[in-house]
């Protein structure tokens, strides 16, 4: 299993290099290098296979019930893409040892770096296509990071969030184009969309699919109208965009092209579509590149000029031309990476990028001067180079698709254009750089870069001029292996040739050269007029305004909808569920009542239930006089718990009852320190429609109760049914249910509680509140607040309850009862003692700290499950058997029960822990403890 | 009976709505707690009505009643206590922090 390796060495590397550059900034380089190192090692065993035109898969086990499993791929293509991210990888962290001052954090920028690496890696080798765009995703993420490495500079903010912004939407449209591809072909994985080419391309979803794929594609690959993203990002670290910018961001459209080239090309929409959109920007990019200022600027057009170039291949679609678009791929990643190093380098040895300040530089660096020279000219496509030989093969496709297709002279006349301007922006690069004067107004006397920096540039230039001068002994096999993947067919004849003779192409591309300096001869008047009109052609404006309306768009709508007052706010959220709702009834177009028997009505529970109505109603009608109010809620909860009785539910009856009485106490307290009415509201309008919204509610509650209750229904109760006694030992099925077979959700359930309980705590700590010396009325509250009479009967009572308590939490596995109604019950018992004696008095007898009761609980109930795990069983399985004591005679005991223990533990102590610091609030109640505390103390002073 | 159960849903609810739509967080608290009761019939209604039909298994019982949602219900009801248990106080606490009990927070003239 070394392919998911391949991909998480990069991953650990990551972890490793952050922490290591705490120690040192040479450690965390080290690291760096060792783990893309590793990755090699992890690939390179496997690399035998692809070179002979096989595929290596392998799969890890994900979710084998949906069938889901981890796929990973390595074939020419991957192996390609592979190499080119490790290889590119490796030089760019020893380059950006040097590279990053002092002052930036060297272990942040690797984090990164090996981070997208890992997620570029994860998109060469899925097998799977969702696993691909996940890995798309992140590889948005980490470049996003990237980008905004400088964080506070803004244009690196800016050029930060508009790539996350251009790609992420990419990133979508790819989702829904890769959903329908799958559902197109059947299956997401890599290896049957391949085959399955002409079911794909005939199918009615084909043009849908494609316009969203290439929009993935596109976005990434910085495709005109997209294209404004990539000049923008070049404010991150240089480092960053030799690598992203150059080699493996920007390749992952094409790369995506040339994937599914087997599967999506051949048809008209995907020459037109792909052809014509790589078409305008190769001429789009190579025409604005000349113009620019800024070395990054130039080089970043440029390579969106190259990436048309790539495009267009793929879209003419011919196997030649694939071959030819994997081959200035490799190319292009080579020269591009190296001139960007070298913009980096001339940027840190002299200060500036400005080409109308850098001049003359050859003088101070001759060296760099020389590198920069040669990978200069590569991009150009001077002879002897490799960028010669793919462009070679380009201008040849470009010319034989014209013939082929009778599209008339254009098509070649514009790819020369496009020829003529890449030699004028590349003789610029060189002439203005390192000629035509001397320097103006730099900070810095410029000078070679360290020896150490050197190095990466010096490697990629030496590839340059290998694959140029011996393109057959180099490059070819993994040229070959890499076509023959994106073709999935035989490897048409072709020709690494230096010399072809006197073909079209040769005189294009000599048409490219001498028209080029030409053109940058006489560059002053187009900068002149470029200048003059240049500024409103930027696709950038487009952005910034769909931005600028989207973000106007969002504020007016928030400030419509939300205007600081929670009653408005709340009202249009029921008003919009209650439409939704509404248009689902409406539209369904199905009746209202089923065709299930109904119960027949009795004189009891017609009374009960007007009884509650008329509670409700009038709870709502009195709510101003709050008490009365309170009252009749509490009578409300009490007719809902008989309602629990009357329908088979006696564990929620219990628990209904117990949580009721909790709650009014709970209340109460409160109430006490709020106003006892609630002033009258002065505007009559809201009141009426809230009414109106509220009894619309109320209509579609009752509504949908009465078409669900009307029709059968199929249940997976006859499962728990069935197996509560042989498998959970236990009859009474719903707690048999909360403490086994669903033991996992009522821990859940018991954590929440405990954090409520906690929660409560945190904020009454520090609270301050003084309730009234007088109640509503204007009696005074009688002084003596723990009457006698209560406190005695409320001792006499502690046991008894206690003991109901421990009853009902016995026999919960058979009879109605369990942890959470016994928690419920003992909780009542002892707040009775804290009403009646007061919170010092009882926290003298009881002297138990909530908080640990909680935890006791919460530790009881996970042990349970951890212990099942233990001896080998899944979480919370549990265990049960049948003992025999004297006297007491033959009895069960379940490991649920320990299980139970904690429920009940955690409710006791919540419920207390709420209650009874809500108790302790008032003036005469307080705590000793928390009087003499420092923050009190502070308080009081002032 | 069943019509009867929806109607009490639906009253629960509407009061339960109408009360959280007030402007002072006491009733507003009291407006959830009716919500709850209505959300908890609710489901528990979701398991069909059945009379004398407990899931408590028994030798000489008629049939069962849909166990599911009532140990569903039995969670949520100690839940809710807690949540409003906690709204109460975060009441409490704006009173403290804010002198009134408006839900938005106002000091009003």
């Amino acid at each position: 299993m070394s392919l998911p390796s391949v991909i998480l060495m990069p991953l650990f590397g990551a972890a490793l290099a952050a922490v290591l550059s705490q120690v040192s900034r040479a450690l965390a380089a080290w690291a760096a290098a060792a783990a893309t190192l590793a990755s090699l090692a992890f690939l390179l065993p496997l690399a035998r296979e692809p070179f002979a035109g096989g595929t290596v898969i392998q799969r890890l086990a994900w979710l084998p019930s949906a069938g889901l499993d981890l796929a990973f791929r390595l074939d020419g293509l991957g192996l390609l893409f592979a190499l080119l991210i490790l290889g590119i990888g490796l030089l760019v962290v020893l380059y950006a040892r040097y590279y990053l001052s002092e002052q930036d954090r060297l272990g942040r920028f690797y984090a990164y770096l090996l981070v997208f690496m890992s997620a570029m890696l994860g998109i060469v080798l899925a097998e799977n296509l969702i696993q691909l765009l996940i890995f798309w995703e992140l590889t948005s993420l980490s470049s996003f990071l990237l980008v905004g490495y400088w964080y506070r500079r803004e244009e690196a903010r800016n050029g930060a969030r508009m790539a996350l912004t251009v790609t992420g939407a990419g990133g979508l449209a790819l989702l829904g184009g890769f959903l329908l591809l799958g559902q197109i072909a059947g299956s997401y994985e890599l290896s049957v969309i391949l085959k399955s080419g002409d079911a794909v391309r005939a199918h009615p979803l084909y043009p849908p699919m494609l316009v969203l794929v290439l929009l993935g594609a596109f976005t990434k690959s910085a495709q005109f109208p997209f294209h404004f993203w990539l000049p923008n990002a070049m404010a991150a670290p240089t480092p960053a965009s030799a690598y992203l910018h150059s080699a493996t961001m920007v390749k992952a459209g094409i790369f995506l092209l040339a994937r599914l080239f087997p599967t999506l090309s051949g048809t008209p929409e995907w020459a037109w579509l792909v052809g014509g959109t790589g078409f305008v920007t190769l001429l789009l990019g190579a025409f604005i590149s000349l113009f620019q200022h800024d070395l990054k600027g130039l080089l970043a057009y440029s390579t969106i000029s190259h990436l048309g170039l790539i495009a267009l291949l793929f879209g003419i679609g011919t196997p030649l031309a694939a071959v030819a678009g994997v081959f200035h791929i490799i190319n292009h990643a080579t020269f591009k990476a190296s001139l960007f190093m070298a913009a980096g380098v001339i940027d840190h040895e002299a200060g500036s990028r400005d080409m109308r300040r850098v001049n003359g530089l050859w003088k101070y660096m001759p060296y760099t001067g020389a590198l920069a020279m040669v990978a200069s000219a590569a991009m150009a496509g001077v002879p002897l180079l490799n960028g010669f030989l793919s462009k070679e093969m380009f201008f040849a496709e470009a010319f034989g698709a014209a013939t082929q297709l009778h599209l008339g002279w254009w098509l070649p006349a514009g790819v020369t254009l496009a020829g003529v301007f890449a030699v004028a922006y590349s003789l610029r690069f060189i002439h203005d750089v390192f000629f035509n004067g001397e320097p103006v107004g730099l900070s810095k006397t410029p000078h070679e870069p360290p020896r150490w920096m050197k190095v990466p540039i010096e490697a990629l230039v030496v590839m340059c001029l290998l694959v140029g001068v011996f393109p057959a002994q180099t490059v070819e096999p993994i040229l070959a292996a890499a076509s023959a993947a994106v073709l999935q067919g035989p490897l048409p004849d072709h020709d690494l040739a230096i010399w072809h003779g006197f073909s079209p192409a040769l005189w294009m591309s000599a048409i490219a050269l001498l028209g080029g300096a030409l053109v940058y001869m006489g560059r002053r008047p187009l900068f002149a007029w470029h200048d003059r009109y240049a500024d409103r052609l930027e696709a950038r404006r487009l952005y910034d305004a769909l931005l600028g309306g989207a973000f106007a768009l969002a504020g007016w709508l928030t400030g419509w909808l939300d205007t600081g007052s929670l009653q408005r706010l709340l009202a249009v959220v029921i008003g919009s569920a209650l439409l939704l709702g509404a248009a689902g009834f409406v539209g369904s177009g199905a009746p209202l009542t089923g065709g299930r028997a109904l119960l027949p009505v009795d004189a009891v529970s017609g009374l009960a239930a007007l009884g509650l109505m008329a509670a409700a109603v009038g709870a709502a009608a009195l709510h101003r006089q709050r008490l009365i109010a309170l009252i009749l809620t509490g009578a409300v909860g009490l007719v809902v718990a008989l309602a629990f009785v009357k329908f088979s539910a006696p564990d929620l009856a219990l628990t209904q009852l117990a949580v009721e009485m909790v709650a009014v106490v709970l209340l109460l307290l409160a109430l006490y320190f709020l106003p006892q009415h609630t002033p009258a509201e002065t505007a009559a309008l809201p009141r009426v429609g809230h009414m109106a919204l509220a009894v619309a509610a109320g209509g579609g509650a009752a509504a949908l109760t009465w078409a669900v209750l009307t029709r059968p229904y199929d249940s997976i109760a006859g499962y728990f049914l069935a197996n509560s006694i042989p498998g959970g030992g236990g009859a009474n099925v719903v707690n048999v249910i909360l403490v086994d077979f669903r033991g996992f959700d009522t821990l859940g359930e018991i954590s929440v509680l405990a954090l409520a309980g906690l929660g409560v705590y945190a904020m009454l700590e520090r609270l301050r509140l003084d309730g009234p010396d007088h109640d509503a009325e204007g009696r005074p509250w009688d002084a003596d607040v723990h009457p006698a009479i209560m406190a005695a009967l409320g001792r006499l009572l502690l046991p008894l309850a206690l003991l109901v308590s421990a009853f009902v939490f016995l026999r919960g596995h058979n009879w109605p009862g369990g942890g959470f109604i016994a928690g419920l019950i003992a909780a009542a018992a002892l707040i009775v003692q804290y009403l009646a004696n007061g919170v010092a008095w009882s926290r003298e007898r009881l002297p138990w700290n909530l908080q640990r009761l909680i935890g006791l609980g919460l530790s009881a109930a996970a042990l349970t499950g951890l212990t099942s795990l233990a001896l080998g069983y899944p979480f919370l399985t549990s265990a049960f058997g049948h003992f025999r004591w004297p006297v007491v005679g033959e009895f069960e005991l379940a490991s649920a029960m320990v299980f139970d223990g904690g429920v009940y533990l955690v409710v006791v102590g919540a419920t207390l822990l709420i209650l009874v610091h809500l108790g302790a609030l008032h003036r005469l109640e307080r705590l000793p403890s928390r009087a003499k505390s420092p923050a009190d103390t502070a308080k009081a002073v002032r | 009976m069943e019509l009867l159960i929806a109607l009490v849903i639906g009253v629960l609810a509407a009061c339960g709505v109408y009360l959280a739509l007030r402007a002072r967080t006491f009733p507003v608290v009291l407006g959830l707690t009716f919500l709850s009761y209505a959300v908890n019939l609710f489901l528990f209604a979701m398991g069909r009505l059945s009379v004398g039909q407990p899931p408590v298994i028994a030798a000489k019982a008629s049939g069962y009643a849909d166990p599911v949602p009532q140990a569903l219900v039995l969670t949520a009801i100690v839940i809710g206590f807690a949540m409003t248990a906690f709204v109460i106080v975060l009441a409490l606490k704006a009173r403290a922090e804010l002198g009134n009990d408006h839900v938005d927070g106002k000091h009003e003239p």
